[in-house]
């Protein structure tokens, strides 16, 4: 029991050196509410190109809901129902404006030096998003038990086994595909997309080349 | 990283402002996108083309099936001398033997980790595809019990002579009234055990046969699927699709749809040299994709490519409007 005990709420809520402290302060310190929610942003950020992230993550809320749809269901589902396959086509096309969007978003921020003035990190992250995105999207082809998801794992197997991954990384193993592309790979997307936002947030939208702080 | 302690409001100083509303824009986007996706999930639709059986091969290709499973029986199919991670114990197999013996086992210098790996997936073709099925569908099959009987209790040698004579019986092989024909020859029991598990596989048995694990469930496809892999059967509708590596099909898929098209910078090295004629091609494109990845990865940090996009300049078309006001308030140049 500790020994600051008071006879009731009221007064500053703060002990000391509690962990939760130094993580609400440090939260506080850099991401305060207001550059997580801004309502004014450098007039620069009007330009489209800043669309492309935006839409990417409109995209994927798509693919998340038609995705929990589609696995609430079954597997089988969309092979057999009308309604399965229309939400599968959500799912498909909405994949493909995922990675649409993210391309042009990543060259845009190519071309936008977008790592500069601290932001390396916030670069990183979104190339890592890049690769798994990937990964997750080629473990949907190979779980959609139809002729294309059995082509895609026979021919795919080599290069995955070349590298030996094939060892723990069964592309023939439905179960093993499916599984990571309901859960895991998914959790990591949308992790790793949040944190790539917060990272944005914190730093602020990188000034045009030349204009950089010096 | 000293320039990452720069908060927000020293960053921006002197930066003109506009009202942004994120929420609004999120919203909006997010619209827009569901109203395209759903148009095209309508009027377009995705592809669905049903998967391939066991059963549907053995009635489209009879003869192609029989000698896929004539050349599992023998060990001489690509799953059947395959290597890690699915046949061939790694201790048994080093970087030598697996670039004489032609299994799928690829290597580079001495870089073998599809050996290091191990094998972690056992496929015994013989058995997986033929022996086994056939014994467990025996019962009743007084015929097919004898024949089993007489290929195990063979010498490997017999065996291997009567399979070779079988194997090249089955390139004039003949189908009639949907019964698969081969010329009279030394095949010993062979023809008997090939015709059942032809028989067995168009009535849809040996797509069961081939799952059959000993355990109620099983979602782990690896040994038909190598099987079909194995055929000719498989591959021709894929070609007819443009699925083959050739025919940049990874980035394919079946109708007319998109496939995963993020994939052409990986499809585009198996369609030229030295790749496409190696025989470790898939190691040596995962290699240059893995090398490049990391280049993309480590751009802020390589000079060069980080100032590639400062000297083409496309950043003064993006914010031409930002520069041009930039320009407008700088002070005049002195003459």
């Amino acid at each position: 029991m500790s020994a600051d005990v008071r006879p009731d709420a009221t007064g500053p809520d703060e002990t000391g050196h509690s962990w939760t402290g130094f993580l609400r302060r440090t939260l506080q310190r850099e991401l305060p509410i207001e550059h997580l929610l801004p309502e004014r942003e450098p007039a620069y950020v009007g330009s489209w190109v800043y669309i492309f992230g935006v839409v990417t993550i409109a995209s994927l809320v798509l693919v998340v809901a038609s995705g929990v749809v589609l696995a609430f269901f079954g597997p089988q589902w969309w092979h057999v129902s009308p309604q399965g396959h229309f939400f599968n086509s959500i799912h498909f096309w909405s994949v493909q404006m995922f990675f649409i969007f993210m391309v042009l978003h990543l060259w845009g921020q190519y071309f936008a030096q977008g790592w500069r003035d601290g932001r390396a990190v916030t670069w990183m992250v979104g190339v890592v998003i890049f690769l798994i995105a990937i990964v997750t999207a080629f473990t949907g082809y190979v779980s959609q038990s139809n002729f294309d998801a059995q082509w895609i794992a026979v021919n795919a197997k080599d290069a995955i086994n070349a590298t030996g991954a094939g060892a723990f990384f069964n592309v023939l193993n439905f179960g093993q595909m499916y599984g990571l592309h309901v859960m895991l790979f998914p959790i990591l997307v949308v992790g790793l997309v949040a944190f790539h936002v917060i990272l944005v947030r914190i730093r602020g939208v990188v000034k045009p080349p030349d204009e950089a702080a010096s | 990283m000293k320039r990452s302690k720069i908060d927000q409001a020293t960053y921006y100083r002197g930066v003109p402002t506009a009202p942004y509303d994120l929420v609004k824009e999120i919203s909006v986007a997010l619209v827009v996108i569901l109203v395209a996706v759903l148009a095209l999930a309508f009027v377009l639709s995705s592809p669905d083309v049903p998967p391939v059986t066991i059963q549907t091969w053995a009635h489209a290709a009879p003869v192609d099936f029989m000698q896929t499973a004539t050349a599992e029986l023998q060990g001489d199919t690509i799953s059947a001398d395959y290597g890690p991670p699915y046949n061939i114990d790694a201790d048994g197999l080093d970087q030598k033997e697996a670039s004489t013996e032609g299994t799928s086992v690829q290597t580079w210098g001495p870089l073998a980790p599809q050996i290091w790996a191990g094998v972690h997936q056992p496929v015994e073709a013989p058995q997986a595809y033929v022996t086994i099925p056939l014994n467990l569908a025996s019962v009743g099959r007084p015929a097919l019990v004898a024949a089993l009987r007489q290929y195990q209790q063979a010498p490997v040698s017999q065996e291997q002579a009567w399979l070779t004579s079988y194997s090249t019986a089955l390139q004039h092989a003949q189908v009639n009234h949907q019964q698969v024909v081969v010329n009279g020859g030394a095949y010993g029991p062979v023809n008997v055990m090939m015709q059942s598990l032809l028989a067995d596989a168009r009535a849809g048995a040996l797509d069961s046969l081939l799952m059959h694990s000993g355990k109620f469930y099983d979602v782990n496809y690896t040994e038909p699927l190598l099987f079909l892999g194995d055929g000719g059967y498989l591959p021709n509708l894929a070609a007819a699709q443009k699925l083959t590596g050739s025919q940049w099909g990874m980035m394919n898929e079946t109708g007319r749809y998109p496939g995963q098209s993020w994939l052409w910078l990986f499809t585009l090295w198996y369609q030229i040299p030295p790749y496409n004629s190696a025989s470790n091609a898939d190691l040596l494109v995962v290699l240059t994709i893995g090398f490049l990845t990391t280049l993309l990865l480590l751009v802020p940090f390589i000079p060069g490519l980080r100032d590639l996009p400062r000297w083409l300049g496309l950043h003064r078309l993006v914010w031409r409007e930002h520069y041009r006001l930039v320009k407008e308030a700088a002070p005049p140049k002195r003459e």
